[in-house]
């Protein structure tokens, strides 16, 4: 692990703040392509329920390896999914944002994400914590795990047609 | 409450002889107040499975009807069924989903329980005087019984058994459903809760409709290999049916050939199972079991709909709760293998995810059409909601018409139920 007290982490935080915001923005605005060109190719998307944290051996909201995530983006591309067209309209908002460690090239982030759907004229929000290790590459940050904790995940939700 | 206002006094006008739902059916909430007295509080609703409060003295939080009750089982192993409602002053006993304990205790006054709900103590009983009986202070019992690790409850003493309300071919039906633990008990592993603001009808309606299904989850089917896509065109192909089981339960049997799991075991396995069954070789399973547990991680062949509110679905339960007549919250509860291989308990996992839960590839799109209706329903209040698909060719089943795998025999099956229930006083 490198010492934090060695990095300039203003700068840093500038870089992880700002690739974070790119792909909030890339993700209201709906351009999944381009959402998948941010992953690394053994990347897990998860958003899991409850506290555990044994994601591979519990039930979660999603556990996206590369095909998932390709699968999923299909589906909301190709138009006859019917929970996705039209999709809900989302305004997010990623704050909050601290980079715990660093260990080799993967520094590991966590926010907050508040994300606010508008459908059938009825808005809805949802607010969770987000757990992003990012991977730096030749051509920038790559997302190798995601993980989105909803608050009251365990509890009652309502369907949704877009990504956290 | 009675039946006896004007509104609802002509039951074929809700649901007519010539099956077709009166728009109201899902929108007036003065029949659906008198839905959850005459149904909900008078037959077996479902309310746990045995595994999710295995131990002594471990519980979950369920519903019967609007009812919040506690599922728990006592230190000699019984079940017991109980609203969660301190006699006192009326405050939950317990706020937590699932979990162990020794006893409930009331958090306003102190008043606890035991495990078989009856009252143990109070603090300071000297002001209720000599008289105060503590046995008739114990938590609100309801009848519970269970079949095959399916538990379910009514407030109706005069309720016929759970077997004879299940009958002789949904017991055999849960029998084959249960096969999919591979020789192993079948356990809960987690759940998907999510509300929808529907009529609870329009949820009971779907688990035996075939119709919908390549309509509504084509984008699921995309996602599917050949095989697996083969395996779900069972719409196309006509093998399957559906059939009114007799107390408004039905079955859809989509893949006849997974009806019993324990048939075909022979046969190759498929191509998208064939990676699992290598792993649980490596765990140290035998040839036969490897095949008996892989063919099991697929699920059953069919669909079982049990009214009012539990469905068994190819490898899952799904339950629904009322909560206001447009408002119903739906469980989507994964099922996996007590003591079975960890990579077939992940492969039952991966694959309810997949489908199930507010971010599955099949549930948002159901999700999404039940909303449709309600909202649809706002118009053209006069018009009737059809469910007479294949009355055209039906023919006699074992308890009662079977039809086309398409046909909307299993609603019909439902609401003759309904309207049993709503014509009793």
């Amino acid at each position: 692990m490198t010492e934090m007290s060695k990095i300039e982490t203003p700068a840093l935080l500038h870089e992880v703040t700002e690739f974070l915001w790119t792909e909030a923005d890339i993700l209201d605005g709906k351009r999944y392509d381009e959402w998948l060109d941010l992953w690394t190719e053994d990347g897990l998307y998860i958003m899991p329920m409850g506290d555990g944290e044994d994601y591979a051996n519990q039930v979660n909201l999603c556990y996206d390896n590369a095909k998932m995530r390709r699968d999923r983006v299909g589906r909301f591309q190709a138009g006859f999914s019917i929970s996705s067209a039209p999709p809900a309209l989302t305004v997010r908002t990623i704050s909050r944002i601290v980079i715990d460690r660093i260990e080799g090239d993967e520094i590991h982030v966590r926010a907050a994400e508040h994300v606010i759907e508008d459908k059938f004229g009825r808005q809805r929000q949802w607010a969770g914590n987000a757990f992003y290790t990012l991977r730096r590459g030749e051509r920038g940050f790559k997302l190798h795990r995601k993980i989105v904790k909803l608050l009251n995940s365990d509890g009652m939700l309502n369907s949704f047609s877009y990504l956290f | 409450m009675s039946l006896d206002t004007a509104k609802f006094s002509d039951l074929d006008a809700l649901y007519s002889t010539d099956a077709k739902v009166a728009t109201q059916m899902y929108e007036d909430p003065g029949l659906f107040a008198e839905e959850m007295e005459k149904i909900f509080k008078k037959t077996w609703v479902w309310v746990a499975h045995e595994s999710e409060f295995p131990d002594k003295g471990s519980f979950r939080l369920s519903h019967v009807g609007l009812e919040p009750v506690i599922v728990v089982r006592d230190r000699k192993g019984a079940i017991h069924v109980m609203v969660n409602r301190c006699r006192h002053r009326a405050a939950t006993v317990c706020e937590v989903k699932k979990g162990k304990t020794s006893s409930f205790q009331c958090p306003y006054h102190g008043w606890g329980y035991g495990l078989d709900g009856s009252l143990r103590a109070l603090p300071y009983p000297e002001q209720y005087g000599d008289d105060f009986d503590k046995a008739q202070h114990g938590l609100l019992k309801l009848r519970t019984e269970a079949y095959n690790g399916m538990v379910f409850a009514t407030f109706n003493e005069d309720a016929e058994p759970l077997v004879d309300f299940l009958g002789p071919e949904v017991c055999r039906y849960i029998d084959l459903f249960m096969k999919q633990g591979g020789g192993f008990p079948v356990k809960v592993l987690g759940e998907h809760q999510f509300a929808v603001p529907m009529n609870w009808k329009v949820q009971l309606e779907n688990t035996t409709d075939a119709y919908h299904f390549p309509i509504v989850h084509k984008s699921f089917m995309q996602t599917l290999d050949a095989q697996t896509t083969d395996l779900f065109d069972f719409l196309d192909k006509g093998k399957g049916w559906v059939e009114d089981l007799g107390n408004g339960h039905s079955i859809m049997m989509m893949m006849p050939e997974r009806e019993d799991l324990d048939d075909h075991l022979d046969d190759p396995i498929e191509d998208r199972f064939e990676e699992l069954a290598a792993e649980i070789r490596a765990e140290g399973y035998d040839e036969a079991q490897v095949r008996k547990i892989v063919r099991a991680v697929g699920g059953a062949g069919f669909n079982l709909n049990l009214f009012p509110n539990v469905s068994f679905s190819l490898s899952f339960l799904r339950v629904l709760t009322p909560k206001s007549v447009e408002q119903t919250e739906i469980r989507h509860i994964a099922l996996g293998m007590e003591g079975g291989p960890q990579a077939a308990n992940q492969a039952r996992i991966r694959l309810h995810e997949h489908f199930q839960g507010p971010m599955g590839f099949g549930s948002p799109d159901d999700a999404e059409v039940w909303e449709r209706v309600q909202r649809g329903t706002k118009g053209g209040e006069e018009l009737p909601i059809l469910v007479n698909r294949g009355l055209v060719d039906e023919v006699p089943g074992v308890m009662g018409p079977r039809g086309h795998i398409s046909a909307e025999t299993g609603m019909r099956a439902a609401y003759e139920m309904w309207k049993r229930m709503m014509s009793n006083d």
